[in-house]
């Protein structure tokens, strides 16, 4: 350990002094030290802006500077915005402006934008955006950050007095039946989450914790020989090592065999490697230490001897004859005949609906084309967090960033053979998910607990923003062949497809289903008789894959977007004319045999078609508006409430579903209609593990939907026992009660009415607490569609893409809080922009990943994207009471297909590979 | 599985659960139980819906006798 240095520094207004090692950062310091954790890690080299502070008034990253430098310096932390009158006003701009979902970035940005307004009190959008172009933020898209820059500057401009205005904002414009759904009231979270209070999964630290690192692998392919941990164990501060021998070995097994069908020996494996190691960054072992900078040390002093090993990284490639094999035990698995010949194809299905040859003999015009996607990440700024503590009672206590608390615990019981009540998985804030943080992956959770019942203490483990890009989960890079036919009436004949999907390291058809959306989403915007879809799931040395937002559907609705609008091209018809002349009904059947509910197809399309933004011509040089039209199915599936009522009349809400990006507020919203309180009434929080019933991971666009049933039937079981206590307090039957908006009332004697506060005062002397429950697993939800329209400027000498103007329209059933569907909106879309046009896995020869981190993995920044128009279509979803479907997928799903169509457009060149760089455009324009 | 069924991507059978449908369908197409069955359970990879809707007790599900009954490729996630 370094000799420590004694730092003296105005903090937050507050001189501190502190004894920090050289090497370590301020951030560390901050953290670690001072325990200030409203600064955030997301990459740790200065690329993602989480961790801003203020140096002497200007913006610094954190990670960047070192603690010693800051010794006689004054530092502002995003704890430091708010003072004894309350919140900074650009703090509240953000909580009224809906300006952030899960908020890891939200630190770094306030200070950012503090920075700003104290040097312009009135910046331009130009200006905001440029300034934060540091400040990475994959949930929002920007749009609302902006406006609640913009806000603020207006509100400092003025006295500060005005600054609650928020506390109760009006419901939407367009009049509804409701007096919570539909309206705009301020979140649960948002406090904690402006103030830096709240705690995310690298924010929990405990008592004497250690901290835990991985070895990972430097090969792609290559088989282990031996793995010697002696000088690492015997290290000066190091607790504990493990590594695959400390786990049990699974054999072939699929532990669940329905839709979660995981197997348990690729699970065991890709924890910690056993036999082979299959990409960069596999890990092989891990240590725990006493200090970060110890554990990176000692790791460092495991040797691995390795066989090194060809590798592929190119779904084509890893198909061919003489492929290097992945697992020489993989058979292909599918519906035909079983194949006996080891492969890297882990699975081949295929849809086929009325007769492809026929349909494609009835068309006048057919296009066909080959397309290409590329890896990418869902780029959640939070990297991968756990703390462990496995206590010598047996009870595993896990403190973690998931989207699901409960299959994380079952599949810490499966992976450990530990009774699931004698673990207690407390989920965290999640900083960005998307998908890469179900449960259905583990990748630090049973290597931390190994780690803490080995040394007998708690374990932190936190992944960089390499290990997050290398060794977590990315979506899958494809290779798709699409082809449709119709009419010269413009009526669709048919459709066929061929979609190759890299799993990754491991099959993915044993992890998880997003082969299946891909198929059968692929052309679900349309009614085709005839088409066949061929699915092929194959292996490749890369990290498994894993989903990530309308997982799978994103690549499908490139190709098939693409294809259609070359049809309405060649047709020269209007594209959305042609989308809506084939578009689908309530009961039109899929590719895949399954049939559309009841669904907003042609809503949304005719929205679109009659927008501002499709009437306003586009002209000029180079520019071209490109639309396309996506579909996601949505989710319902377990969930659990309970609602405590409180002798004051207020309501103490716990759900099951981690929140991440304001569910917590639109479950509560639905309880309220019910209740008939008023949203401040309603307490809402997530509950762990051993406080709630199991609920399904939030993922799917289902929480909303499924967890607000479970509200609503925890509230009307609130309402329910409650009229019980009102009747014994009129002496009246339960039956001659009613209630309606708040009031319990009964005519059975004489008049009589009493507010739910006042039943709720009474209810200790009328038979003790109520406290009503939901436990719900609804089906039968519906569908979401969305409709994207993009206006592009292709530069012709450099080959950049400006987005001038973009449009998303989608049916969300009802939108119970519109500012967070359009938030879900805009990010979707702007995560979709990323996809299309920067992101992108980069690999060489040798199956090395060349960009790990925010600097080469570029995803938009504030200055690449517009302001994004939203148009909110509600169309009632079934099977819901307020008609609520899912909103958070659709909106990912057009963007690179519309990017693409607009591109076409401004240049006459169709661009079918993913990301659509200058490079990819340049070449396809003949410019070089 | 059209190897088993003569070319056929739709057959009738009998059976009051997909159970019993699969069942039904071993006695007339030979090996297709192994197809759709490992140990006893729906291989992994796959779902089974009954009219449309996801068969949410898998083998148990009951099946009417004019039910269309699909298997598909799982869809699961996100």
């Amino acid at each position: 350990m370094a000799a420590k240095t004694r730092v003296s520094a105005r903090i937050n207004g507050e001189l501190v002094d502190f004894l920090c090692e050289p090497r370590q950062s301020l951030l560390e310091c901050l953290r670690e030290i001072l325990g200030l954790m409203g600064s955030k890690e997301g990459c740790n080299d200065g690329n993602c802006g989480a961790c801003s502070v203020l140096l002497n008034g200007c913006v610094v990253n954190s990670c960047l500077v070192l603690g010693v430098e800051v010794d006689g310096q004054e530092v502002t932390t995003v704890e430091g915005l708010a003072d004894w009158r309350g919140l900074h006003p650009l703090q509240q701009a953000f909580l009224d402006n809906d300006a952030f979902q899960c908020g890891y970035c939200i630190p770094g940005v306030l200070i950012a934008s503090k920075a700003l307004l104290d040097r312009e009190a009135n910046p331009s959008e130009e200006s905001i955006r440029t300034w934060l172009a540091g400040n990475l933020c994959r949930c929002t898209g920007y749009d609302k950050i902006v406006r609640a820059v913009q806000d603020a500057a207006t509100r400092l401009r003025q006295p500060r007095q005005d600054e609650s205005t928020s506390q109760d904002k009006s419901p939407t414009a367009a009049a509804t039946d409701y007096r919570v759904v539909g309206s705009r009231p301020p979140r649960h979270d948002g406090p904690d989450k402006v103030t830096g209070r709240a705690l995310f999964g690298p924010d929990w630290n405990l008592p004497g914790m250690l901290y835990g690192k991985m070895v990972r692998s430097p090969h792609a392919h290559a088989r282990i020989r031996s793995i010697d941990t002696r000088k690492a164990a015997s290290f000066p501060g190091v607790y504990a090592v493990v590594t695959a021998q400390d786990f049990r070995w699974a054999e072939d097994d699929n532990n669940n065999l329905d839709e979660n069908a995981v197997n348990s020996k690729y699970l065991y494996e890709n924890m910690l490697a056993r036999e082979k190691v299959l990409y960069v960054g596999h890990p092989i072992a891990a240590v725990a230490a006493s200090s970060p900078h110890i554990a990176e040390e000692a790791a460092n002093l495991i040797e691995v001897q390795y066989d090194v090993l060809p590798a592929v990284t190119d779904v084509r490639a890893a198909m061919q004859p003489g492929a290097p094999l992945l697992h020489e035990n993989l058979r292909t698995q599918s519906l035909s005949k079983p194949s006996q010949k080891p492969s890297n194809i882990g699975s081949h299905f295929q849809h086929v609906k009325g007769d492809p040859s026929k349909g494609f003999a009835l068309a006048d015009v057919i296009v066909e084309r080959e397309f290409t996607t590329a890896t990418v990440h869902q780029g959640y700024i939070e990297p991968h967090a756990c703390t462990a503590w496995w206590g010598l009672d047996g009870k595993l206590t896990v403190w973690t960033t998931t989207q699901g608390a409960f299959g994380l615990r079952d599949q810490l019981a499966r992976l450990l053979a530990h009774p699931m009540s004698g673990i207690r998985v407390i989920p965290a804030e999640v900083g960005g998910a998307f998908g890469g943080k179900l449960p259905i992956y583990v990748f630090l959770e049973p290597v931390a607990a190994l780690l803490s019942r080995k040394a007998n203490r708690p374990v932190k483990m936190t992944m960089t923003r390499a290990e997050v890009f290398l060794a977590t989960n990315p979506t899958s890079g494809t290779h798709m062949k699409a082809k449709i036919g119709a009419t010269r009436e413009g009526r669709i004949t048919a459709a066929q497809a061929e979609l190759y999907f890299e799993a990754g390291a491991y099959p993915s058809s044993h992890i998880i289903g997003y082969l299946g959306f891909a198929a059968g989403f692929m052309f679900a915007p349309y009614d085709i008789p005839h088409g066949q879809i061929d699915a092929y799931d194959v292996v490749v040395n890369k990290p498994r894959t894993a989903a990530y937002r309308a997982p799978g559907v994103t690549q499908a609705n490139f190709p098939a977007e693409q294809v259609i609008d070359e049809l309405a091209v060649k047709l020269a018809m209007d594209p959305i004319t042609l989308r809506l002349k084939n578009g689908v009904h309530e009961g039109s059947e899929l590719i895949n045999g399954t049939s559309h509910g009841s669904i907003g197809a042609e809503e949304v399309l005719r929205a679109a078609q009659s927008s501002a933004h499709y009437r306003t011509p586009l002209s000029g040089p180079y520019r071209g508006r490109g639309v396309a039209h996506g579909y996601w199915g949505n989710w319902g599936s377990r969930s659990c409430c309970t609602i405590q009522v409180n002798g004051d009349g207020t309501v103490t809400l716990v759900s099951g579903s981690v929140d991440l990006s304001g569910t917590r507020t639109t479950v509560a919203m639905q309880a309220a209609e019910v209740l008939g309180v008023s949203l401040d009434r309603i307490q809402s929080s997530v509950g762990d593990t051993d406080s709630i019933g199991y609920t399904d991971f939030t993922g799917g666009s289902r929480t909303t939907f499924s967890t607000g049933i479970a509200a609503i039937a925890a509230a009307d079981d609130a309402i329910a026992q409650m009229r019980g206590r009102a009747a014994l307090l009129w002496g009246v039957e339960v039956q001659d009660v009613t209630f309606d908006r708040g009031i319990f009332a009964t005519h059975r004697t004489s008049e009589q009415k009493m507010t739910f506060a006042e039943v709720a005062g009474k209810l200790a002397e009328t038979g003790g607490p109520v406290t009503g429950t939901g436990n719900v697993n609804p089906q039968g939800w519906g569908g979401g569609f969305g409709t994207h329209i993009v206006d592009v400027q292709v530069d012709p000498e450099t080959g950049k893409v400006d987005i001038l103007r973009y449009t998303a329209v989608q049916d969300v059933g009802k939108a119970v809080h519109p500012g967070y569907v359009e938030g879900q909106i805009q990010g979707g879309a702007v995560q979709g922009i990323g996809w299309g046009l920067y992101e992108g896995y980069q690999y060489n020869p040798q199956g090395d990943m060349l960009n790990p981190g925010f600097l080469d993995y570029k995803i938009p920044t504030a200055t690449d994207v517009p302001m994004i128009e939203t148009v909110i279509i509600e169309v009632p979803g079934p099977n819901h009471p307020y008609g609520v479907r899912g909103v958070g997928e659709v909106p990912i799903v057009p963007p690179p297909a519309a990017l693409a169509n607009a591109i076409y457009r401004a240049t006459g060149v169709r661009v079918s590979d993913l990301p659509m760089t200058p490079v990819r455009l340049l070449e396809a324009m003949g410019v070089i | 599985m059209r190897d088993l069924t003569a070319g056929r991507d739709c057959v009738r059978a009998r059976g009051a659960t997909i159970a019993g449908v699969i069942d039904e369908l071993e006695t007339a197409y030979p090996g297709i139980k192994d197809r759709l069955l490992v140990r006893g359970r729906l291989a992994p990879g796959l779902m089974v819906t009954v009219d449309g809707q996801r068969a949410l007790r898998i083998l148990e599900e009951p099946v009417g006798g004019e039910s269309e009954v699909r298997f598909l490729p799982v869809m699961a996630g996100g």
